[in-house]
């Protein structure tokens, strides 16, 4: 993975198949503080105490076509390479937070691609998940929540693409504006028929 | 349709930071293009799962799920584009599932942009297979009968 959006997308699916109804994606940067943050929170299931205390271990996993989850592993791998860390706090039926502090200074952190590009396939395959994503940078915040907007654009679904390209484009102006960094907004496949 | 391209390729000329603008631009976009009815039964439609797991976001599969969600719809195909997850074929990413009205799920691995786009013109549109089709029901000759 060479972008931390690929890993915030990696951790999600964790959250997806929690079950959870609500996804918080929050990054803090704080270049006076040395510090890139990276907080995931869900309400899902949780995890049981037996496989939280390892569950950073490439050979846990609870998936049962493989052996391996390498998720977690992955992430950790990348905080701790720029002298940062990951905490994980999770409860049984209430939820979990996954907690990843990295230097934002360290030549070996990942930019973070393509968030917004992320952010959309999750709505277009998740009608059912409010996902809330939080940027704060030295330069401001921005905030986004897919049920509201839905409530706002009075929509039962975000399921259409050219809508959901303008709410990727519209996610990808308020991050220039905070200047967030590392942040990639790809230009779309354009196949003019 | 040349009006209409025209327009598709003009659209983004002024800048969405809003949600106000958003909603501005979904007028926009209603008024200019025929509204599709969401089919309300997946077993209906087109059903296209892409295995989102670390080893298919690792290969991949963000740019071939943004690819099929994005050229079904402009090329009219009735279908629903979903995530799933590890399907075991990690030595294949991308994979992704394809399953027509009536039929038996098939699952292709290997899958850049060039065969997603073949998947749908030949398999998707026409029934033609493409290269690529992991044989999941696959029966080695000394277990047949």
């Amino acid at each position: 993975m060479k972008e931390l959006s690929l890993n915030i997308l990696d951790i999600v699916q964790n959250s997806i198949r929690a079950e959870a109804a609500e996804i918080s994606i929050m990054i803090n940067e704080s270049l006076s503080g040395d510090l890139y943050q990276i907080i995931i929170k869900d309400n899902g299931r949780g995890i049981p105490d037996e496989i939280l205390r390892n569950v950073t271990d490439p050979f846990v996993t609870t998936r049962t076509k493989r052996r391996m989850g390498l998720g977690l592993s992955l992430l950790k791998y990348h905080a701790e390479l720029t002298g940062g860390a990951m905490e994980i706090i999770s409860n049984v039926g209430k939820g979990t937070e996954v907690i990843v502090n990295f230097s934002f200074s360290h030549i070996d952190r990942q930019p973070l691609g393509d968030i917004a590009g992320i952010l959309v396939i999750l709505m277009a395959s998740n009608q059912d998940i409010n996902f809330i994503y939080t940027h704060k940078t030295e330069y401001g915040e921005y905030r986004f929540s897919s049920e509201e907007t839905k409530e706002y654009l009075e929509v039962a679904a975000l399921n259409e693409m050219n809508l959901l390209e303008e709410i990727g484009w519209m996610i990808g102006e308020n991050l220039k504006e905070i200047k967030v960094s590392g942040f990639e907004l790809r230009e779309r496949n354009r196949v003019i028929l | 349709m040349l009006k209409l391209k025209l327009n598709l390729t003009n659209k983004r000329m002024s800048k969405i930071t809003s949600l106000a603008d958003l909603k501005k631009r979904r007028e926009e976009l209603k008024s200019g293009l025929d509204i599709r009815v969401k089919a309300i039964d997946p077993e209906s439609v087109v059903q296209v799962k892409v295995a989102m797991a670390t080893c298919g976001i690792a290969s991949g599969a963000k740019t071939v799920m943004e690819f099929f969600l994005e050229q079904l719809e402009r090329r009219n195909v009735a279908a629903v584009v979903t995530q799933t997850g590890c399907m075991g074929y990690c030595y294949a990413e991308p994979t992704i599932e394809v399953k027509l009205p009536g039929q038996d799920p098939v699952v292709f691995g290997f899958v850049d942009l060039k065969r997603a786009d073949q998947i749908i013109e030949k398999y998707i549109k026409t029934g033609e297979l493409v290269d690529g089709i992991i044989p999941v029901n696959y029966q080695t000759i000394d277990l047949k009968e």
